[in-house]
Parts: structure tokens; sequence; C-alpha cells
């Protein structure tokens, strides 16, 4: 989790994600219906969040750069929030007891 | 109304988790409040957030923002004729075409209705939210180092729980994350930061060709 982002690369990925992602929200109420009508394109848009967001994850979890960081307190913290979801906690208590465990387990 | 109100709400605990990471990634806090301004769809500003934490390009970020934000291309497909919005109406419309807003209205049985829900989702949702990210953002930066208050194990914690539902929803989701998953973690060690995410989407979309997909029953 090394974050170097220079504040212009800040401002240009808050630009040019929110003039697209509007971009985006409009063409479906601008564009023709047909243009969207390939259920494979459907599909394939609905199961993109999943792919993106189980990479994401595994990258959060383990990845420093390009090396593998195996940092035992932040994947207890994982693990137990994996169970908080599992257990079909809201939201902020797997967010929070994940926090948690990985800050009480750095102290001891 | 209430029920919107109640989204909104429920969407808060998210926009603190959202301002948190932001500024974590390493965003400043007016440009992660900008962000939920402008920009306004949740998971995609969370993928965002997470791609520079883990050290991705600008670019890298900005192209699976993109990839998430394609779902709301199709919400305002479905709400379109449900809306019948025109000139500044659906300008305001679609900055507000997100997962909860379409839900709301796409959950109501009669037309009048589902315009009801979907402005007023909206509404609440975008105060709630933006309300949120601030908070969490400013909170985030007073904290100062983000690994003693476990933040690094909260974020994917927050992905994982952003995730689960579509996982419930049955066996192709689930398929889809562990490949997902599997490819990101191959592709670690050896491409810079940022593409095993955006590798992961490219591998679903070569995979499910056509012939495979037409064959697929929709979730919904």
């Amino acid at each position: 989790m090394t974050a170097a982002l220079s504040s212009t690369e800040g401002w240009l990925v808050v630009i040019a994600s929110s003039a697209g992602c509007y971009a985006l929200k409009y063409a479906g109420y601008a564009m023709p219906q047909r243009w969207f009508a390939h259920p494979g394109l459907r599909r394939l848009i609905e199961l993109m969040p999943v792919a993106l967001l189980a990479a994401l994850i595994v990258v959060e979890a383990l990845a420093n750069g390009r090396h593998y960081d195996w940092n035992a307190a932040r994947l207890a913290g994982l693990a137990v929030g994996a169970v908080a979801v599992w257990r079909k906690a809201p939201f902020i208590v797997v967010v929070v007891l994940a926090a948690a465990t990985a800050a009480v387990l750095r102290l001891v | 109304m209430r029920d919107s109100l109640s989204v909104g709400v429920a969407v808060g605990s998210y926009g603190v988790a959202f301002g948190a990471s932001s500024v974590t990634a390493g965003f400043s806090v007016l440009q992660t409040s900008l962000s939920s301004l402008l920009t306004f769809t949740g998971g995609t500003q969370f993928a965002i957030a997470g791609v520079i934490a883990g050290g991705g390009s600008a670019l890298a970020a900005v192209g699976g923002g993109y990839l998430l934000g394609a779902r709301n291309t199709l919400y305002a497909l479905r709400l379109k004729p449900m809306l019948e919005v025109h000139g500044w109406r659906r300008a305001l419309a679609a900055m507000v075409t997100i997962d909860e807003s379409t839900a709301m209205a796409l959950g109501q049985s009669r037309r009048p209705l589902s315009k009801l829900a979907f402005w007023w989702t909206a509404c609440s949702v975008y105060v709630f939210w933006n309300l949120a990210t601030v908070l969490g953002a400013v909170g985030a930066q007073s904290l100062g180092d983000p690994k003693r208050f476990g933040l690094d194990a909260a974020v994917p914690a927050a992905f994982l729980a952003l995730v689960a539902p579509r996982l419930r929803s049955g066996a192709i989701p689930r398929k889809v994350a562990v490949l997902g998953a599997l490819i990101a973690l191959i592709l670690i060690p050896l491409t810079p930061p940022g593409i095993p995410v955006l590798a992961s989407c490219a591998a679903l979309a070569i995979l499910t060709d056509v012939r495979a997909l037409r064959g697929l029953r929709g979730r919904r």
C-alpha cells in the first residue's frame, strides 16, 4: 500500500472520472435503445464489477507495488471482515471490525 | 419517501468509508469531496481509490472507474421510459442515475411512484453521500498513519462487503470472482501496479464470448 499520488495526477483522475462517468450515465438516456440490446454486452457490464472488485480485494490485501506483502495484521483484519460479511453483518460493522482487528494486532 | 431517506442514511456509512480510503490513497480532502459531488457513483469512486492505493497509475484508475461506471448506462436505459425526462431534467436525472435511485424506482408498481422514488432517493443519497464523504476524508486526514488504525485491512474488507450480494446471486458471479482474483494474484509480481486489476476485467471480456453468454440466463 504505497500511496504516491501527485496533486496534478489527483486532479486529472477526478476530472477524467467525473466527466467520463457522467457521459456513461447520460448515454443511457440519449443513445438509441438498440445500441445496447446485445445480451452479451449487458451480461458483461453486469459481471464487470465482480471481476474488478475481486481483483481489487487481492491487490489491496496482498500487494505492495510489484511485491507480495503478507502482512499478518492486515490479513487477520480481512479474515475477520470476511466472517462478518458471511454472517451478513451491516457494511459499517464489517469495516470497523476489520480495521479494529488489524489495529489491535499491531499494538500487541 | 421514508424508504428513500433511510437508503440515504445507509449510504452515509459507505460515504465515510470512501472518504477515508480516498484520502488514504493520496487524494486531498478537496479532491475527494469533488469526486463525490461530480462523479457521484459510489462503487466506481471506491474502485478508483483502490487502484491508486494499490500503487496503480492514474490511467489504470480511470480505466477501472469507467468499467464500473458502465453499469449506470444500463440503469439509464431502464429508467428512460419510466422517468420521461427531457432537457435539463434529463441532464439532472443522468447525474443521479446510480444503484440506489434505480433500485428504488424499479421497485415501485406504478409509474408515478417510480418517479417519486427515483427523485427522493436521488436527493437523499446525494446529500448523505457527500456529507459522509467530507466526514470520512477529514477524519482520515486527522488520524495520521492509516495503518495504525487498520485502514489497510478495512479497504479490502469493504470491497468484499460490496461484492458479497453479487456472489450470493449465483454460481457464475462466483466463478468470475475466483477467476478475477486468481489473475490479479498471478500478475502482481509480473506487471506494473494497476494492471492486475484491469487484466482481470479484460480476461472476463475475452472469455465470455457471445455464444457462451447467450446460453446463460440473466440474474434478474
